[in-house]
């Protein structure tokens, strides 16, 4: 059976989502896209010109195939994020939506409550909603009741390529969640990556790491690897580790023959 | 506690004497843990702007690169400046407006805005940045509201840089379409202030240096602050927005703060800089802010030279201004006998401007926000 990323109803092959922000220029999008063979890309909403030439208009370089996941950011409230994902349907972005809801500049952390608000309507109204959240397991299951597609713990701070500070949280979260867990924020190197995945992480978004790597295409690349890496290495069931040595030959095989 | 506590707390700080007792071991020391992204204080922000610091710009870059393209990646915002009204009933003794200053002076239309909006906006600008003098009988409220309206036709964020309000004014410009304030302290030092600002209601330093906090109460989005460099030590200066940024940072944690650096240029009827702030000074100080805060938006006007801003694209700056005209209907309304209230020196078009952003590995960002 395929191993496939399962949002709403829509099903992925890669677990690596993607973002279009901080790169060089718009152009990089499509080859990075191509290289790490992304499906799902995020775009804020506040970037997009409708009216720009075809060079500044962000949605024109990125190839129909790849699943427009807009997201909220610049939203404060649940009902600003629920307008900007309205508008988003509108203008012809498909019905993924990522909730974004910061209300702390500083370090661009969510905010949980205002999150699920924006979750609950937003998913009668019939979007596939991916939340960027704290990592908390109670609002994990809140999404899951409000009818959220994904739960999107924050691996660290936006930006920060701290990696997994948060990952004691996440590993909570990916045990007892129903929803896939995609770990959004953070993620700044293809071993990080690999390290979500192989927790039992469902999918990882990276966009920092790679929009200012010297070779965009390349860190596309590789973070595709990695998370192909540490999928499989989740899916083969690694051994544990151990503080002491553990035989490889048991000393006592032979009481058994 | 306001701000104003806090600066009135370092009105009688000695700053020389601190500045000039900090070794370059402490430099040193300030550098690593901004390089290994611990969060620095204000004591390190002093450090930063110490003379000792002017032998370490480079490291001081370094670090400022690596943190500005981590935060904000490598793409630099776009906005020009709309001057709406000249009239001012300030005496501001360094400024074009000055109310002693004679010349014919301008108020456009809201017919003439919606002109002038259209202009900017077909140069693929989406940013706007509305400016007037302080004359509130010219340019009430109700003027305002009705200039931000037609604004929202043409532009995705609204900024103001106009004369300080109530919170209860600055909600009713918020209803109409406007984002983000500006407003420049000029000079934190209060005797300066006074001299500078012999007379008009800017002569009150509180009402102005409380203003970027009734904005934020407001519910502006984006609050951009600055000294104008030139009037009181740079160094002080430059430590007093520091530290008015990150109280404001820290008091309204939903806003996006930014600081800006205007260096006096001429300007009609203006007295000469008192205090000139260098190249190497200016680059210091720029690198300071990025280290002390390194979300903080940086903005950039075209009161710099081509060369020098295209130099500082690498070192820390979040935003640029972009075909800038400082005279009333100076994109297409050409009125006659405007005068500018200061200089431009960067005289590029936003094409060229954009190029120059696109040539240096940087993305030009025309559109970085929508009122939804």
């Amino acid at each position: 059976m395929a191993d496939t990323l399962t949002l709403g109803h829509r099903n992925f092959t890669s677990r690596l989502l993607t973002g279009t922000g901080k790169f060089a220029s718009n152009e990089q999008i499509r080859p990075m896209l191509s290289a790490s063979g992304s499906e799902i890309i995020t775009v804020a909403l506040r970037r997009v010109d409708l009216q720009a030439s075809p060079q500044d208009n962000i949605l024109t370089h990125i190839p129909d195939h790849v699943t427009l996941l807009p997201n909220t950011s610049g939203a404060r409230t649940a009902e600003e994020a629920v307008r900007i994902a309205r508008i988003a349907r509108e203008a012809g972005c498909g019905d993924f939506i990522k909730i974004e809801v910061i209300t702390d500049m500083q370090y661009l952390l969510p905010d949980n409550h205002e999150t699920l608000k924006a979750a609950e309507i937003l998913a009668k109204d019939d979007f596939i909603v991916l939340p960027y959240v704290m990592p908390d397991i109670t609002i994990s299951r809140q999404l899951y009741d409000a009818g959220a597609a994904a739960v999107m713990p924050l691996g660290s701070p936006i930006g920060s390529n701290r990696g997994l500070e948060m990952k004691p949280m996440i590993q909570r979260i990916i045990d007892t969640s129903r929803l896939p867990v995609i770990v959004d924020a953070g993620i700044g190197r293809p071993s990080q990556a690999a390290e979500a995945m192989e927790m039992g992480t469902d999918a990882v978004l990276v966009n920092t790491a790679i929009a200012t790597a010297r070779d965009p295409v390349q860190a596309g690349k590789a973070f595709s690897l990695a998370v192909t890496a540490g999928r499989m290495a989740y899916q083969a069931g690694m051994a544990g580790s151990s503080r002491r040595a553990r035989a490889s030959s048991p000393l006592t095989g032979f009481l058994q023959e | 506690m306001s701000f104003s506590t806090l600066a009135d707390a370092y009105q009688s700080f000695d700053f020389s004497a601190c500045f000039h007792s900090v070794h370059a071991s402490e430099v040193r020391n300030v550098l690593d843990r901004a390089g290994s992204q611990a969060p620095l204080d204000t004591r390190d922000l002093l450090t930063l702007l110490s003379p000792a610091a002017q032998d370490f710009l480079e490291p001081m870059a370094q670090i400022a690169k690596n943190l500005t393209c981590q935060h904000f990646g490598k793409t630099i915002s776009l906005y020009a400046p709309m001057y709406i009204s000249d009239f001012c009933c300030n005496h501001c003794t360094y400024c074009g407006f000055n109310a002693n200053t004679r010349f014919p002076r301008t108020r456009l239309t809201l017919e003439q805005i919606d002109r002038e909006a259209r202009a900017i906006a077909d140069t693929g600008i989406r940013h706007i940045l509305i400016l007037t003098g302080e004359a509130p009988k010219k340019t009430p409220l109700s003027y305002l509201e009705d200039m931000c309206r037609i604004m929202t036709r043409y532009f995705s964020s609204i900024a103001l840089e106009i004369y300080p309000m109530t919170e209860t004014e600055y909600r009713g410009l918020k209803q109409a379409g406007a984002d983000s304030l500006t407003v420049y302290q000029e000079v934190y030092d209060k005797s300066i202030y006074k001299a500078v600002h012999p007379k008009g209601p800017k002569s009150d330093y509180t009402f102005r240096l409380l203003t970027p906090e009734r904005g934020a109460a407001a519910g502006f989005r984006a609050v951009n602050i600055g000294p104008l460099f030139g009037l009181g030590d740079p160094a002080s200066e430059a430590f007093m927005a520091g530290l008015h940024a990150r109280y404001l940072e820290q008091t309204y944690p939903h806003v996006e703060i930014s600081l800006s650096l205007p260096r006096m240029t001429r300007a009609g009827g203006a007295i000469s800089p008192r205090h000139l702030l260098s190249d190497r000074q200016f680059v210091q100080t720029l690198l300071a802010w990025r280290l002390f805060m390194p979300r903080l938006g940086i903005t950039l006007s075209t009161r710099e030279s081509a060369a020098f801003r295209d130099q500082l694209i690498h070192l820390g700056v979040t935003r640029y201004s972009a075909g800038s005209r400082t005279d009333v209907g100076g994109y297409h309304v050409h009125t006659t006998g405007t005068t500018v209230q200061f200089e431009v020196t960067d005289t590029r078009s936003v094409n060229e401007v954009a190029a120059m952003i696109r040539h240096s590995g940087y993305q030009p960002v025309f559109k970085d926000w929508e009122i939804f």
